[in-house]
């Protein structure tokens, strides 16, 4: 079982050389920690910045210089600063490679939800569902299962929808799974030391399991 | 043309009760400080307010909160904020959430002078409900209307006496886009120089959407993550 650093340097393989990337707040922040030797990367941030750096050496922290999540950050040599707009512009022109979030639920057909809980939690969408509905490749950084033990990865999402059949690949501390464009979680991997039986426990969606499934190299 | 005023207060001259202000800002990373705190010192209540965040408790739009005076939110995200919450689920505050994106260009189409966008954010949800939709090749799109607002406050780095504007770092953000949508924008700088100072080249916003232009003091710029590395 993968703690939540496993998933961000599992997530950080499926990263491309030469992509621009935006990573959602939580464990997709923490991708940026694992992005392999050699592979180079522009991470996004929805607030109007290409080319995240490092947090800041203490005293050095910028009030005007922040991430999506509101923390303090620095730039590196080729970043650039752009307005709102012009950054959801770039994104839903479809020119963000890969897009990196978490998620409450997703469902065999790619829907996700992760802004509301009815009645509980309102704090908003934020830019995930301009991200989803427009980002050509994204991947769910989450944990397989809530709090209370049940499943996230569901039939049909209970929650209010983010988006719509847009999710393409999850991440958990159990399994890498494909969501096919037909329907259903394809178990693309295990993590070191889960069978295929505690992922089918875990998976109240349709899961495929298609000949020997390999465990995860991290 | 005399767009220059002395102060917060005078700047906001002309705002009443029950006007829709925009204010710029993400968290709170480049807000108007000193606009708001003349609208608490004005005391104008009922205010529907088009800003990304809600501020915290205790500063930012936070603070206009506290006093009651904000009858309607639109905004894209409104976390870190309890008193915001209590308000909004025992409904003293109505709250419109709509996609940070959506926010930026139905901004972006005031500015530009068009009534309305398409964009596939929220096909789907509970934020495309009563809205036409409109498929352009095999893709579904909701019409967003461009939004209309009385007042503009907004916070700029630099400014000119033309209220030309260069914004510093990611405090840029939504400030550009406000200002673009106001039929009246208040811009609050660091620093206010003479025409002529900036070059034309480095202007982010050009003057002619910003209609009054003040230096703001004693800018507080709260971080709201610190989040440092170790020097050792």
């Amino acid at each position: 079982m993968l703690d939540k650093n496993g998933i961000a340097k599992r997530i950080a393989r499926e990263v491309k050389d030469g992509s621009y990337v935006n990573l959602g707040i939580g464990i997709p922040t923490l991708v940026a920690n694992y992005i392999p030797d050699g592979i180079r990367v522009v991470l996004q941030s929805e607030n109007g910045l290409l080319g995240i750096g490092p947090f800041p050496l203490e005293g050095e922290e910028d009030a005007d210089l922040i991430n999506a999540g509101k923390q303090t950050i620095t730039t590196l040599p080729g970043s650039t600063f752009f307005d709102s707009a012009m950054s959801f512009g770039m994104i839903r022109a479809g020119k963000v490679d890969l897009t990196i979030l978490g998620a409450m639920e997703v469902d065999e057909n790619g829907d996700i939800a992760n802004w509301k809980i009815p009645g509980k939690m309102v704090k908003g969408m934020g830019g995930a569902m301009d991200l989803v509905a427009s980002a050509r490749n994204i991947i769910v950084a989450m944990q397989h299962v809530n709090k209370a033990g049940e499943s996230k990865l569901l039939p049909k999402c209970s929650l209010p929808l983010t988006g719509k059949r847009c999710v393409k690949k999850i991440v958990t501390e159990l399994a890498v799974l494909d969501v096919l464009p037909e329907g259903g979680f394809k178990l693309i991997e295990r993590a070191p030391g889960v069978s295929v039986e505690d992922i089918k426990k875990a998976t109240a969606g349709k899961l495929i399991v298609e000949g020997e499934i390999p465990e995860m190299i991290l | 043309m005399n767009k220059v005023v002395k102060s917060a207060d005078e700047a906001i001259e002309g705002i009443t009760d029950g006007m829709i202000l925009g204010l710029g800002g993400f968290g709170l990373c480049g807000i108007p400080e000193n606009g708001i705190s003349a609208l608490i010192r004005k005391g104008v209540k009922n205010l529907t307010c088009i800003s990304n965040n809600a501020g915290v408790d205790d500063f930012g739009i936070g603070l206009m909160l506290q006093t009651r005076q904000v009858s309607k939110m639109i905004s894209s995200y409104v976390g870190e904020n309890a008193e915001f919450e209590r308000q909004l689920l025992s409904g003293e505050l109505q709250v419109d959430l709509i996609p940070q994106g959506t926010l930026a260009t139905r901004l972006l189409a005031a500015g530009y002078g068009m009534p309305a966008i398409f964009t596939p954010a929220g096909v789907g949800t509970e934020v495309a409900e009563g809205k036409e939709i409109r498929r352009f090749g095999d893709k579904d799109y909701l019409l967003e209307h461009a939004f209309e607002i009385d007042f503009s406050l907004i916070k700029a780095w630099k400014g000119d006496t033309q209220g030309n504007l260069i914004f510093r770092k990611t405090s840029r953000n939504f400030n550009p886009l406000i200002a673009m949508a106001g039929k009246i924008t208040i811009a609050e700088v660091e620093e206010l120089v003479p025409a002529g100072e900036l070059d034309p080249d480095h202007i982010h916003l050009p003057g002619i959407y910003v209609h009054r232009i003040f230096e703001g003091k004693n800018y507080e710029k709260r971080i709201e993550q610190r989040t440092v590395r170790s020097r050792s």
